[in-house]
């Protein structure tokens, strides 16, 4: 095979991470309702061919399952990150170009949250808003926009000081004009790549405060509630439960994690040509 | 009347000495003025200052014994030293003459500028090819006075000679002031009905 440079390299494993990523979710919600019914015959299966991940205490196909639990959190995950994005560039914004004391205030309140363990904070929002997938949606929205805020904050401050802005003034072009056309095209980059690794933090929240039972309902299939039933069950050898969804799990994570990567390194022109 | 700087001060800090000092200069319409000076004697200062950029401590800039508008398109332009920087590197360079108004296609000879170039993005184009954009772009905004800010410095001779023909055409065209900021004497001879040196 004729050697890839590292750019396409970059290029290809980003569609085929695009591609698993597509497929985990299509798979889990493809999947119908019947197959992960509970059925007592096949209860406490190891993993074998025809149960790859294995069955748990009550019989239910744990590959299905998992899936399932998987494209709830992503879906839960992708959700929540946007939404963080979005506040985040507006916050950002407002900061960088709002009088000091919006600036201050800005930054009060990004120190407040950041300050605020975030597993705390997602679990009183959650269990405020009555849990389920809107609390915790809105849990992790709440807590994920601070870091991102905080680099767009810098990065308009930075562009706000740039010649072409002041000579843009100086034709004329009102302050909107100039945050249209001149600052969200530099942050357009930001914002992607911000996103998607928001989304690792996310999908891993979403998993922990399940499990610690202030997410979702216990009979919606998230990886948080599959591995919190497993824990009771875990001392009589069935090992399968806990290792394997948690396993999908990490790897789905690192999968977006290294996404986010790639996709910095294609946009960002500095870690371009490295 | 024309362009006039009235008894300013200027400096960057408090703790820091005065960069300008009571300085007063006027220049009227269809003048071409140099100002010359060794670097550090506050050049650029002055041409930020004329052109609004900075405002000074004390005195004023007046245009025609009116303070510079604060809003809409600034009758005095500026044009800087690094053409690169004051370039957005995002945009084509169409965007970048249409951001001072309608792009006139049959005016872009009278620049050096070739259509080809309108597609094209920034770091496609040499500093000198890109100077040509920043002061089509300065006189395609109608401006009534020009201020050069060494504009020509890091070009080379024939590259030079290109840019203040176009500049000189067009100001003679239009009757506009010009201010030629510059560190070298015989281009100020060269070009300027006048000449100031701030080192004096």
């Amino acid at each position: 095979m004729k050697r890839l440079n590292r750019y396409t390299k970059v290029i290809l494993l980003t569609v085929v991470m695009v591609i698993v990523w597509i497929a985990v979710y299509a798979c889990g919600v493809l999947i119908p309702d019947d197959a992960v019914a509970g059925n007592f015959l096949n209860a406490r299966q190891p993993p074998s061919w025809q149960y790859p991940f294995g069955t748990d205490a009550l019989g239910r196909n744990l590959l299905m399952r998992t899936l399932k639990g998987l494209s709830v959190s992503m879906t839960v995950g992708f959700a929540a990150s946007l939404i963080s994005a979005v506040v985040a560039v507006f916050v950002g914004i407002a900061a960088a170009t709002g009088s000091k004391r919006v600036d201050a205030c800005m930054n009060w309140l990004i120190d407040l949250v950041m300050g605020v363990p975030h597993t705390i904070l997602i679990i009183l929002i959650s269990f405020a808003l009555g849990r389920g997938l809107r609390g915790l949606l809105i849990g992790i929205a709440a807590t994920h926009w601070c870091s991102l805020a905080r680099l767009i904050r810098g990065e308009v401050l930075q562009l706000r000081s740039q010649q072409y802005v002041a000579v843009s003034r100086k034709l004329g072009k009102s302050s909107g004009w100039i945050l249209v056309n001149h600052l969200l095209p530099h942050l357009l980059p930001q914002f992607f790549v911000g996103l998607i690794l928001m989304f690792p933090h996310a999908i891993l929240h979403e998993a922990s405060v399940s499990f610690l039972g202030f997410g979702l309902p216990p009979e919606q299939p998230a990886i948080g509630i599959i591995l919190s039933e497993s824990m009771r069950y875990i001392s009589t050898g069935m090992w399968w439960s806990a290792v394997l969804p948690g396993l999908a799990l990490v790897l789905i994570v690192l999968l977006v994690d290294k996404l986010g990567d790639n996709l910095r390194m294609l946009l960002d022109p500095y870690s371009a040509q490295e | 009347m024309g362009l006039e700087a009235k008894n300013i001060y200027f400096r960057y800090d408090k703790r820091q000495p005065w960069i300008l000092q009571d300085r007063s200069l006027t220049v009227d319409k269809g003048e071409r003025l140099a100002i010359f000076a060794p670097s550090g004697y506050g050049k650029t200062t002055l041409a930020m200052l004329l052109s609004g950029y900075l405002k000074p401590d004390q005195g004023q800039i007046l245009l025609d014994g009116k303070p510079l508008p604060s809003k809409g398109i600034c009758p005095v332009q500026l044009i800087y030293q690094h053409p690169e920087k004051a370039i957005n590197p995002r945009w084509r360079l169409k965007s970048v003459l249409e951001e001072s108004g309608a792009l006139r296609r049959d005016m872009l000879g009278a620049f050096g500028i070739e259509p080809a170039w309108l597609d094209r993005f920034p770091r496609e184009l040499s500093g000198g090819e890109l100077q040509r954009f920043c002061v089509a772009r300065a006189l395609l905004s109608g401006a009534d006075f020009l201020i050069c800010d060494e504009i020509s410095t890091m070009l080379d001779v024939i590259t030079q000679a290109q840019i203040w023909n176009v500049v000189l055409q067009e100001a003679e065209k239009r009757n506009m002031g010009i201010i030629a900021v510059t560190h070298n004497k015989h281009l100020a001879q060269r070009i300027a009905t006048r000449t100031i040196d701030l080192s004096a």
